[in-house]
């Protein structure tokens, strides 16, 4: 994989969000504060915008720090330096090489969860963006250990992402906007674990479409 | 009229997406004295900015709260400040437009309302201008009692002393006390503030054009933040005199003054409700604070730290000491707060 299967990933992310943003924003604003579509969108399609102005195709690492810059700068809210920082992070561990593969970029998604963390100090449970994306990289580990193609191992973290991130329905958020709500957080999905599993699904999509 | 149409947005917009810039230069366009706006940036900076050996002051959260933050621009309060989307934090750009724009050497004062994302920004911001060898000390409001201070929750959300420290840290910064000094005034009046809200009805963001929640006939929100987010919980409405004890006894029980303290007693419109209520709801606090033995000798009363057009109240309580009192009465002209000038 090289630079454009980062464009390709986020275009298929930018146009997934955009699709989706009324139904996210629609989940935050039973828990949050109804701006995530909105937040996320704007974001995505900065990135896009971004890239199309981009002459010179830079290695897929620098594309991705490009990327976590510019919903640093463009979404705001939690989501901005959240993602902002994941991507950086990945674009680092993918460092200057011209192409990464399957393990390089299951250490990538590795460090993007770390930069999360540290940022947002959440752990598996908290009802957070969290509980999509662990699962998810846990799973694209043992996936791939196992021998898997990297097309079986990015399904295998898609489902881990969405099953996660319905999971966090019957729990009480303990990070975030939707903690101030206490117990009536319960019984609702987090958006934030909506979305992860939406850009998770989008690497799959992004990744089987140059492998077809 | 039918459903439909009972339920659209109705508001004053050109482009809902420019709702936040169209505004703003709104407020620099009526305000042209006190303060300016940079589209480019997305900042509003006190027109004499960096004013010369002063301690600079920059606050900023969603948009949607007007007149905070950019109403509180000008002498005796902000330097600048970094309005984000509605609801939304601005982003570290902003914030690092606005401390480079502010700064005289002296330092630069970060008020954060304690949201993880206005938090996170700011964080980012920070770390940028020690990069700049801009010193920064980061001052962070979280006076809502609603929201239980504990390992399960993001911490008590900044709302209204945000208002109140803005105006004496304002005036220390403007008297010439040093970074710390005024960092540390700011801290003072957190750490003696406790706010609580109640919601009589939700509120629209334009750029979702729907209300935040549903509040049905004869109910309100009890202990809601500033976001149009759903509070702790759904009760009938009483009479104001009830619903104010309440309010007072969650705020008082937390923050414990002593017998006969002075207190600075802010009733706060949430942006839908009318002065005549807000002075009802004032009567009441009065009354029932001289009731508990304590003493209100000063007041802040109108629509300062709002949620777009809800509906709803927050009562905030300040414990004063001489020199907070001080800097409370200090001249302040803003295009929202504006005495002794």
């Amino acid at each position: 994989m090289r630079a454009q299967t980062i464009i390709d990933w986020m275009h298929e992310i930018e146009t997934e969000i955009a699709a989706q943003s009324d139904y996210l924003t629609k989940l935050d604003a039973a828990i949050g504060d109804g701006d995530h579509g909105t937040n996320m969108n704007r974001g995505f399609t900065a990135v896009g915008r971004v890239f199309a102005e981009q002459t010179d195709q830079a290695p897929p690492g620098r594309m991705l720090i490009l990327a976590g810059k510019t919903l640093i700068s463009t979404v705001g809210g939690a989501s901005g330096p959240l993602w902002g920082t994941a991507l950086r992070r990945a674009g680092r561990a993918l460092g200057d090489a011209e192409s990464f593969d399957g393990q390089q970029l299951a250490g990538a998604l590795d460090a993007a969860i770390d930069g999360i963390v540290e940022l947002g100090a959440a752990t598996l449970g908290d009802k957070t963006m969290i509980d999509a994306l662990e699962p998810a990289a846990r799973a694209l580990h043992a996936s791939l250990d196992e021998g898997s193609t990297l097309g079986e191992a990015l399904a295998a973290a898609q489902s881990a992402a969405e099953q996660g991130a319905q999971a966090t329905e019957p729990l009480q958020a303990r990070k975030g906007r939707a903690s101030y709500l206490g117990e009536r957080s319960i019984g609702h999905v987090d958006p934030g674990a909506t979305s992860s599993a939406m850009i998770i699904a989008a690497l799959r999509r992004a990744v089987d479409s140059e492998q077809a | 009229m039918s459903v439909s149409a009972a339920s659209a947005m109705k508001k004053f917009l050109n482009d809902p997406a420019d709702v936040v810039k169209e505004s703003l230069a709104g407020l620099a366009a009526a305000h042209g004295d006190l303060l300016r706006y940079d589209a480019a940036a997305q900042i509003v900076v006190r027109r004499d900015a960096p004013v010369h050996g002063k301690v600079g002051l920059i606050s900023g959260g969603g948009s949607g709260h007007e007149p905070m933050h950019g109403g509180f621009v000008g002498r005796g309060m902000l330097d600048a400040a970094c309005p984000g989307e509605v609801f939304t934090s601005p982003v570290p750009d902003q914030m690092i437009a606005a401390t480079k724009a502010v700064d005289a050497g002296a330092g630069v004062v970060h008020i954060v309302k304690n949201y993880t994302g206005d938090v996170l920004n700011f964080k980012m911001a920070a770390d940028d201008a020690a990069d700049e060898d801009i010193s920064v000390e980061t001052v962070l409001t979280d006076d809502d009692v609603a929201v239980q201070d504990s390992l399960y929750t993001a911490g008590r959300r900044g709302v209204g002393a945000t208002v109140l420290l803005e105006k004496i840290a304002g005036a220390a910064a403007e008297r010439g006390d040093n970074l710390a000094a005024v960092a540390g005034v700011g801290r003072r009046v957190n750490e003696r503030a406790r706010s609580f809200g109640v919601a009589l009805s939700s509120c629209t963001p334009p750029a979702s054009g729907k209300p935040m929640f549903d509040l049905p006939d004869g109910e309100m929100e009890v202990g809601i933040g500033i976001h149009g987010e759903p509070g702790r919980r759904r009760e009938p409405v009483r009479p104001a005199h009830e619903i104010v004890e309440t309010m007072l006894e969650a705020v008082l029980s937390d923050l414990k003054p002593a017998e006969g303290a002075k207190l600075l007693a802010f009733v706060n419109g949430m942006g839908g409700t009318p002065l005549i209520e807000l002075y009802l709801l004032y009567n009441e606090v009065d009354k029932q604070l001289r009731a508990a033995g304590l003493n209100p000798v000063r007041n802040l009363v109108g629509s300062y730290i709002t949620s777009l057009e809800m509906a709803g109240a927050s009562i905030t309580l300040l414990e004063l000491d001489d020199e907070l009192t001080a800097l409370w009465d200090a001249p302040v002209h803003t295009p929202a707060l504006r005495w002794g000038v």
